[in-house]
């Protein structure tokens, strides 16, 4: 599906990072596999340091904090937020939304829309989709989306599959009208996907019980309980090779845009080599398209956009507009792309939690 | 080729018997990580550069089909 914005744009973005770092090679323990292997993973990965919560810390704390930073320092005003929306897989409760407990918990004006996503690596343009359509009302004047996930938290520490590559992390980004230049973007689903990703018990479908929560060896060397995520490696692999080429070429047939018209790729960041491969196949030079996040701060799900962009591309972000192609894929499949104007940023910060 | 090729599979998992396997997916002797460090070695020893598309189970079954994978990607690199 193709969706078309103009008079819509991105005027200031926070990246909230947990202070507590791990790194693999202290981790590797954890893994029932030799040592030259997980070694030759990390370098092929890009597996280096990941961010992580503590155990107790939710969604609603890192964008609270990150809140508080922008109100304290004068770069946000609470009455001038419309709408929260928080993209997220890992919900405070599974009711009341998480927009509504950092609302409540801020004192943020009734005189608001509240809103949940259940999105993940493709949640920054989602949240992005949802917050320029909101902008169609007069009312809404600013729309908050933080995009959040404490994953480390669902992931079990001796699931070589899932664990060295996870990361926690949350993003604000305030939407507000203007920019004379066009968005373009493009949104693909398939449903009957949804098993690649997914943690199997806690819904309806499965609710947690002390069965669910009994570690099991999964065969490959890898543990897990239902209660944590499963990822299909061999098919996410597969997905992402296959549908993001031909969605990045719809994007730019759609746009009428070339490589030489964008200043970076600023790609969801699943892990290194997967990039490499992206970048190779769709002719961009490796060089345009930053893929360091996994080994940096670990593959945040949908906060991995916004962190490329508050890492890698702030410096040129906060000086001038240029063009930038982000593209997001994952959970349930989702498959999205967009061409942005960005910039001049009004801020573009790096917050430690706590 | 295919010595080089097992020669690679050998250190990659070097407790598995692949000579005694019919399908290496299925007999559980490489997984999916197994694939990507296996294409990086591929790479690197045939000078090739492997298509994202092609990294599917099936190309990663038996000799046979991991020598096909580098001659194609010989082709096409």
């Amino acid at each position: 599906m193709r969706l078309q914005f103009q008079n819509r744009c991105i005027t200031g973005l926070a990246l909230v990072l947990p202070s507590h770092e791990q790194s693999f090679l202290d981790e590797m323990k954890n893994f029932d596999f030799p040592e030259s292997r997980s070694l030759k993973l990390m370098k092929v990965m890009g597996y280096e340091k990941h961010r992580l919560v503590d155990s107790e810390v939710c969604s609603s704390d890192l964008v609270i904090h990150g809140l508080n930073y922008l109100f304290s320092s004068k770069k946000l005003k609470k009455d001038d937020i419309d709408a929260l929306i928080v993209v997220t897989q890992t919900p405070d409760y599974v009711i009341p939304p998480t927009s509504s407990v950092i609302q409540g918990e801020l004192s943020l004006k009734h005189d608001m829309i509240c809103l949940d996503i259940n999105q993940g690596c493709a949640g920054f343009i989602m949240g992005l989709i949802q917050a320029f359509s909101l902008l169609e009302q007069d009312e809404i004047k600013r729309v908050v989306v933080a995009n959040v996930d404490v994953m480390s938290r669902k992931v079990n520490p001796r699931d070589r599959n899932s664990y060295p590559l996870i990361g926690d992390a949350a993003s604000i980004s305030v939407i507000e009208r203007g920019g004379e230049s066009k968005i373009w973007a493009n949104i693909k689903m398939d449903g009957s996907r949804r098993e690649a990703l997914m943690v199997p018990a806690g819904g309806m479908r499965l609710p947690t019980s002390p069965e669910t929560g009994v570690v099991e060896d999964v065969g490959d060397g890898n543990f897990r309980a239902k209660d944590n995520l499963r990822m299909d490696g061999s098919a996410v692999f597969n997905f992402v090779q296959t549908e993001i080429p031909p969605l990045i070429d719809d994007l730019m047939e759609f746009s009428g845009k070339t490589d030489a018209d964008i200043s970076a790729y600023a790609f969801h960041q699943p892990n290194k080599f997967m990039l490499e491969k992206l970048a190779d196949k769709l002719g961009v030079a490796r060089e345009k398209m930053p893929m360091d996040v996994v080994e940096r701060f670990g593959n945040n799900s949908g906060v991995t956009i916004p962190t490329v962009l508050a890492t890698n591309l702030s410096e040129q972000l906060l000086a001038d507009q240029n063009l930038y192609c982000l593209a997001g894929f994952g959970v349930g499949l989702t498959w999205a792309s967009m061409l942005l104007p960005l910039g001049p940023l009004e801020f573009c910060e790096r917050i430690n939690y706590p | 080729m295919k010595s080089q090729i097992l020669e690679i599979l050998q250190e990659t998992r070097p407790e598995s018997n692949f000579d005694e396997s019919e399908n290496f997916i299925e007999d559980g002797l490489l997984d999916s990580f197994d694939m990507v460090m296996l294409i990086d070695e591929l790479e690197e020893k045939f000078g090739v550069s492997i298509d994202g598309e092609e990294i599917i189970a099936s190309n990663f079954t038996s000799l046979d089909s991991i020598k096909n994978l580098v001659e194609i990607s010989r082709r096409t690199s």
